[in-house]
């Protein structure tokens, strides 16, 4: 037997988290497929397929699987577990709504935000913000496991591409219906995989202040990333918090502005390699996890990192 | 229109938390414990339902040792009209969680039911998703945005990239996010007014459901804790060592 693994993708391109989480069903069992399904996406299936030691990718493709929603995926996936010992899927949103609702189905409780595999039975997961980390095992027949992508290297592509076959889709009662999205545009790299995130709190104090971080990004070519204050206070939006209940990102440099460093915010970012804080107040928290901390005024600091970065 | 809406006691999100010597679990003695932040949201959104006249019954339950309890009385405090305790000293997973919510959910028929996104203990975020899939019903997940007209829900969903509008019948699991409203505080006249609401006491068996955890917690640590930094006295100095130190510039 072996393990299934859904393809996170958007229709137009396959990311970087269903690379990373190949890398944790791998640990498990050498024999993966990946699962690519939505409206059109064979272009994602030969993405997906040139992805290293994937066995074969299944190709699902209707109008009723568009956008992923939780209600058709899991009565398309809950099936074909029969011939699966694990699911894997990235701990993104889809991978979040997705995954539990198959693993009721399958009587199997799942384990989310894997950040270890010790054995095709036992992982280590996060649990309080981070400030514990379980290691448990599963006593199901099937497991059902999200992967937390930041602790998990991308799968390298192979030079020879999987087959790829195309699977029925049987008739899916209409629930859900998909109304409308609102999606950023941004055109910085993707946060969650960035090498390099600015971010900015409370203390960035306005929109505007935020287009200057953008602007840093730019030159860094960072992805900018927030905290829950910064995106309550409508500086920016939503998927750009960092997180417990938002994105967790470890990239190789974290930039934090303005922010005080909550514990919830630190759970998103403390696996980072390189962290610099710059804050004006001398106790804030987030000086115990920087390398480098710069106790000063922020917006003194932008302009010149701006000016001196060139 | 019933709400139901399942809130779990946990440990205030302010508490430091520190793991157990013999790494068994995190220390919960004389720890402040409240109801799970996401679940208050989703009392508040329930309590707004009614309200704006769209809701009729709010009822609060939570699976749990007899302190839980406390956490319902919050609840009630807030505004919802009675309380289901459901008691077991057994670790509560979410698919425990969700079968006891399905048994209640056939005894009360509500349309709706809101949980919280996630518990900030196990940060699972799984009931909600596991108990529509046992009732067969519709689910929107980490919502921001929740409309009731008739017998279809509008709700906005926060997503990795951005936000997505969808559309579901009744009855449905609706799980909150982080704005979608800001809960109110209990005033003092309404937390003794709480105390006189319903509260009603079961267990797990004689709902007829197995709460045996699957998984098997084999031990907690503390994660590797971060080396101490240092402090930079300018940005020249900073840009420096991220060039010539870290190496990342
Ligand atoms: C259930 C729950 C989930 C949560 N999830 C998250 C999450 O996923 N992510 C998250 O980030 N938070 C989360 N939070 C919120 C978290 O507890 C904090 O409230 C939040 O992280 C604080 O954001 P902040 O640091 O920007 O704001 P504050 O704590 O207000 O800090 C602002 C900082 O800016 C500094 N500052 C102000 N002006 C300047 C200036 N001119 N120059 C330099 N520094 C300046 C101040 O000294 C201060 O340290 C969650 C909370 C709860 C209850
Ligand atoms: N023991 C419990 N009692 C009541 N509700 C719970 C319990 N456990 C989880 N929930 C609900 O399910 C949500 C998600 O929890 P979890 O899946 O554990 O992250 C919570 O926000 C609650 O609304």
């Amino acid at each position: 037997m072996a393990i299934l693994l859904i393809a996170e993708h958007d229709e137009n391109s396959l990311k970087e988290a269903t690379a990373r989480a190949l890398s944790a069903a791998r640990q498990m069992d050498p024999q993966v497929d990946i699962l690519v399904a939505g409206e059109k996406c064979a272009a994602i299936a030969r993405q997906a397929a040139a992805l290293e030691g994937v066995r074969k990718v299944l190709l699902a493709e209707d109008a009723a699987l568009a956008h992923q929603m939780a209600g058709p995926m899991s009565a398309l996936v809950t099936p074909l577990m029969e011939t699966y010992d694990a699911l894997v899927a990235p701990a993104t949103t889809t991978g979040r709504d997705i995954a539990p609702r198959i693993a009721a189905l399958l009587d199997v409780m799942q384990i989310s935000d894997v950040v270890a595999v010790q054995s095709p039975d036992t992982f280590v997961r996060p649990i309080y913000a981070g400030n514990a980390l379980q290691t448990v095992r599963s006593k199901d027949v099937k497991k059902v496991l999200t992967i937390r992508t930041t602790a998990f290297p991308a799968t390298a592509k192979s030079a020879q591409a999987a087959p790829v076959e195309t699977i029925a889709v049987a008739e899916i009662p209409p629930g859900v219906r998909f109304v409308s999205q609102e999606l950023n545009t941004s055109e910085r790299p993707e946060l969650t995989s960035a090498r390099i995130v600015v971010s900015g709190g409370r203390g960035m104090g306005s929109t505007e202040a935020f287009a200057m971080l953008e602007e840093l990004a730019a030159r860094l070519g960072a992805a900018v990333g927030a905290s829950r204050a910064a995106v309550d206070a409508g500086f920016v939006s939503n998927d750009l918090q960092v997180g417990q209940t938002g994105k967790i990102v470890a990239p190789e440099l974290y930039m934090a502005f303005g922010i005080s460093g909550a514990i919830q915010h630190l759970a998103g970012m403390k696996d980072s390699r390189i962290i610099v804080a710059v804050n004006k107040d001398e106790e804030a928290p987030i000086f115990q996890v920087a390398d480098y901390g710069l106790v000063a005024d922020l917006f003194k600091v932008l302009p010149e990192l701006m000016e001196k970065l060139g | 229109m019933k709400i139901l809406v399942p809130v779990k006691r946990v440990a205030d999100y302010n508490v430091r938390i520190h793991v157990k010597a013999d790494e068994t679990g995190v220390e919960l003695a004389n720890v402040k414990m409240s109801m799970n932040p996401f679940d208050e949201i989703a009392v508040e959104e329930a309590i707004r339902l009614k309200e704006a006249g769209k809701a009729e019954e709010i009822i609060a339950v939570s699976i749990g040792p007899g302190e839980a309890e406390q956490t319902l009385r919050t609840a009630l405090a807030m505004g919802a009209d009675r309380a289901i305790l459901v008691k077991t000293q057994q670790e509560t997973e979410p698919l425990a969680v969700a079968k006891v919510l399905r048994a209640i959910v056939k005894r009360e028929n509500p349309d709706l039911v809101i949980l919280g996104k996630q518990a900030i203990d196990d940060d699972c975020g799984q009931t909600g998703q596991m108990l529509a899939a046992l009732l067969g019903w519709p689910q929107a997940t980490f919502i921001s945005k929740l409309e009731i007209d008739g017998e279809q829900a509008t709700i906005t969903r926060e997503i990795d990239g951005g936000l997505q509008t969808i559309s579901a019948p009744l009855p449905l699991v609706a799980t909150t996010d982080l704005r979608l409203n800001e809960p109110r505080y209990a005033s003092l006249p309404n937390i003794m007014k709480a105390r006189r609401k319903p509260l009603e006491t079961l267990t797990a068996e004689e709902l007829d459901v197995d709460v045996t955890p699957r998984l098997e917690v084999l031990k907690v640590q503390e994660p590797p804790a971060r080396a101490g930094g240092v402090r930079v006295e300018s940005v020249d100095e900073l840009i420096d060592r991220l060039k010539n130190e870290a190496g990342v510039l």
